[in-house]
């Protein structure tokens, strides 16, 4: 980070400690590593390399629909619709390339291009009449369920060809074993957070978060923007919709009916406020982490899995709790 | 924002955290608690995996009541889980993952999804673990080592020739207040209804979806009146949705003269036949159905024999009215065995 192109860096340069302190992921961090040190000790199965890799597989979906939720909850807004989006993209690329006769990669890029669409008409409603997002995106949940099972005929659709399934292979690392989706979404953790510290877009997004007025007045197009990001959060959808069909090997109509609040809890879990301007990507990833490492962590317990509704709740009321005090403080 | 309350904030965060995973501890506490005793610890006995659809619903309250009992009984570990909501596949296959990951010796497996769930299942059994399929088949059957359950079309023909009986001189105008598209339980038991009672698709007026949810039985049926106001017969896939029609059609002071026959028999509804507010019902029993599999996976644990094939769970039709040339036990019995 450079002073000269960094606004926030007109802030004195915090030391090492200091920084690592206020940090905005220190709090999501903390957490995930207590929950580690407290699993690791109650069962001998989770500090394994496996385990772990199992974690991140399990994380994969809702975390690649989190990094957009967490673009869109930056700028104020929020979305309700990326489950169903995903759903609707992981069909369309399913029947596409098991039923239609679209080679493998073209039914791919053609899922991830609707899902594209679908975060562009979003964007387009938000941006354009305007609408609040809350209201676009509940009506978009609907119209993208609602086609998925029309399209799919409700259906599960099976015998799809390898190439979509790829991403769901394997490759040893040492003694476990890793897939190819979880780097893809590792990569795109990475990407997402480089492209909102580090570039001139990121702090758009941040500006707009903050206050549109401000940022329209700073000469930022602010339409134009809000639109990108629908987008941009719609194609991330498209992945998350063949890292899907990897995982679980079938294209699902039922699929992904919880991931649009699943992927809230964990943008809110990594410090994201719900206000915009505030939070990170990676804090999103740590977010994604402390939910999969609780539910894998209390199933190798052997704890019903009604626990892990409760604890999540609990979590994110509290965190919500903290990010409203550290507001109220701060005014 | 200055940087002093950046602090503080996280300072808070912090505080935060020590207090959930203080909430943890308790809550796991009495979690395992009220389980069947500590993990990890019992290296000694087998540990045998349980997945039902969801946590809430009774069938699958009384199915994991029947695998701890039998799981006590046999000296084994029971952990379970469930997805989210009746269809959240990716749930189940998460549940299944961590199950083997946990060390279970078999999993115990009521499917959402009957087709969507076969890949996680066939890792599993790579895997060396015995996985039984409950209540639910999957797609194909061959996808698990075998199958405990209902013989869902059985249930529905006993059904359907009692309403045949009961009916007689009448001319039947059928509801039927089914499941949801594709699934296969509830396709099994429409149908065996419909061969029970000698009847076809085109013979049903009104066919409506209602997820087996009783708010939705009654909406359901209140749009089937509103179609065809002179059904006399509504089939019904369990009973929450035969009470949803039941309250439907006493609204038009319709309940005396209206024939509703369903498929569950659990003590909620078995109870609602003998309050005459549902003729008939065939009563399955989804505790057997658990502890049978606990008894497999426990036996394939001490000698490798692995149960295979499908076992039927049996049926029985429940009804205080009976009817000549159909066999059916009375709601004392019912009540007595309610999905036992």
């Amino acid at each position: 980070m450079t002073a000269t192109t960094t606004p926030y860096a007109e802030l004195k340069a915090p030391t090492t400690a200091r920084r690592l302190l206020t940090a905005p992921t220190t709090g999501p961090l903390v957490a995930l590593l207590l929950a580690c040190a407290f699993f690791s000790l109650s069962t001998d199965q989770f500090l394994t390399g496996g385990n772990f890799s199992l974690i991140v597989q399990q994380v994969m979906v809702v975390g690649t629909l989190a990094i957009g939720q967490t673009l869109i909850i930056l700028t104020a807004g929020i979305d309700l619709s990326c489950g169903a989006v995903m759903a609707f993209g992981s069909i369309v690329i399913a029947k596409m390339a098991a039923e239609g006769s679209l080679p493998p990669l073209l039914a791919i890029a053609l899922g991830i291009a609707v899902c594209a669409g679908f975060g562009l008409l979003n964007g387009l409603l938000v941006q354009k009449i305007p609408l609040p997002p809350f209201i676009v995106t509940l009506g978009m949940l609907n119209v993208a369920f609602a086609l998925t099972h029309i399209y799919s005929e409700e259906q599960t659709v099976t015998n799809l060809p390898g190439p979509l399934t790829a991403l769901g292979q394997t490759f040893p690392l040492g003694h476990t074993d890793i897939t190819y989706g979880s780097l893809v979404t590792i990569a795109l953790f990475l990407l997402l957070a480089y492209t909102l510290s580090s570039t001139g877009w990121g702090r758009h997004v941040y500006a707009l978060g903050n206050s549109q007025e401000a940022a329209r007045l700073n000469g930022i197009r602010t339409s134009r923007l809000t639109i990108g990001i629908y987008t941009v959060a719609g194609l991330l959808y498209g992945i998350a919709a063949v890292l899907l069909i990897s995982r679980t090997g079938v294209g699902d109509p039922q699929a992904g009916q919880t991931d649009n609040l699943d992927s809230i809890t964990a943008v809110v879990l990594g410090g994201t406020s719900l206000f915009g301007g505030r939070g990170s990507v990676l804090g999103t990833f740590i977010g994604v982490l402390i939910v999969g490492v609780f539910r894998n962590g209390l199933q190798l317990m052997g704890v019903a899995s009604i626990y892990q509704t409760l604890i999540t709740g609990v979590l994110v009321i509290l965190a919500v709790t903290v990010d409203q005090i550290s507001r109220k403080k701060a005014r | 924002m200055p940087r002093t309350t950046r602090l503080s904030s996280s300072l808070l965060r912090a505080a935060a955290v020590t207090g959930v995973a203080a909430l943890t501890l308790t809550a796991c506490g009495s979690g395992s608690g009220s389980g069947s005793g500590s993990a990890g610890s019992g290296s000694g006995s087998v540990k045998v995996g349980l997945i039902t659809k969801t946590d809430t619903n009774p069938f699958f309250v009384k199915m994991k009541e029947g695998a701890e009992k039998a799981a006590k009984e046999n000296g084994a570990q029971l952990v379970t889980a469930a997805g989210k909501f009746d269809g959240d596949n990716a749930g189940q296959v998460t549940a299944i993952e961590n199950m083997v990951a946990s060390g279970v010796k078999g999993i115990l497996i009521t499917p959402s999804d009957s087709k969507a769930i076969v890949p996680a299942i066939a890792k599993a059994r790579a895997k060396g673990v015995l996985v039984i399929a409950l209540d639910t088949p999957t797609e194909p059957q061959s996808a698990v080592d075998a199958l405990f359950a209902t013989d869902n079309l059985h249930a529905g023909e006993l059904i359907g020739e009692y309403a045949k009986a009961a009916m007689k001189g009448k001319t039947a105008k059928i509801a039927t207040l089914d499941l949801a598209p594709g699934v296969s339980v509830g396709v099994q038991r429409h149908n065996g209804f419909l061969k029970g009672f000698g009847a076809t698709d085109k013979d049903v007026l009104c066919a409506q979806d209602t997820g087996g949810d009783q708010a939705k039985g009654q909406t359901a049926m209140e749009n089937c009146l509103q179609k065809n106001p002179d059904i006399n017969l509504v089939y019904t896939i369990n009973e929450p949705a035969a009470l949803g029609a039941y309250t439907a059609l006493k609204a038009k002071g319709r309940e005396k003269d209206v024939l509703i026959v369903s498929v569950d028999g659990g003590c909620t509804g078995t109870q609602a036949v003998k309050d005459g507010k549902i003729a008939a019902t065939s009563q399955q029993y989804p505790l057997k159905m658990a502890a049978e599999g606990v008894k497999a996976v426990v036996t394939y644990a001490k000698d490798g024999k692995k149960a295979s094939g499908y076992t039927d769970t049996g049926v029985t039709l429940i009804s205080d009215k009976a009817q000549a040339g159909v066999t059916s036990k009375d709601t004392g019995f019912g009540l007595q065995n309610c999905w036992g």
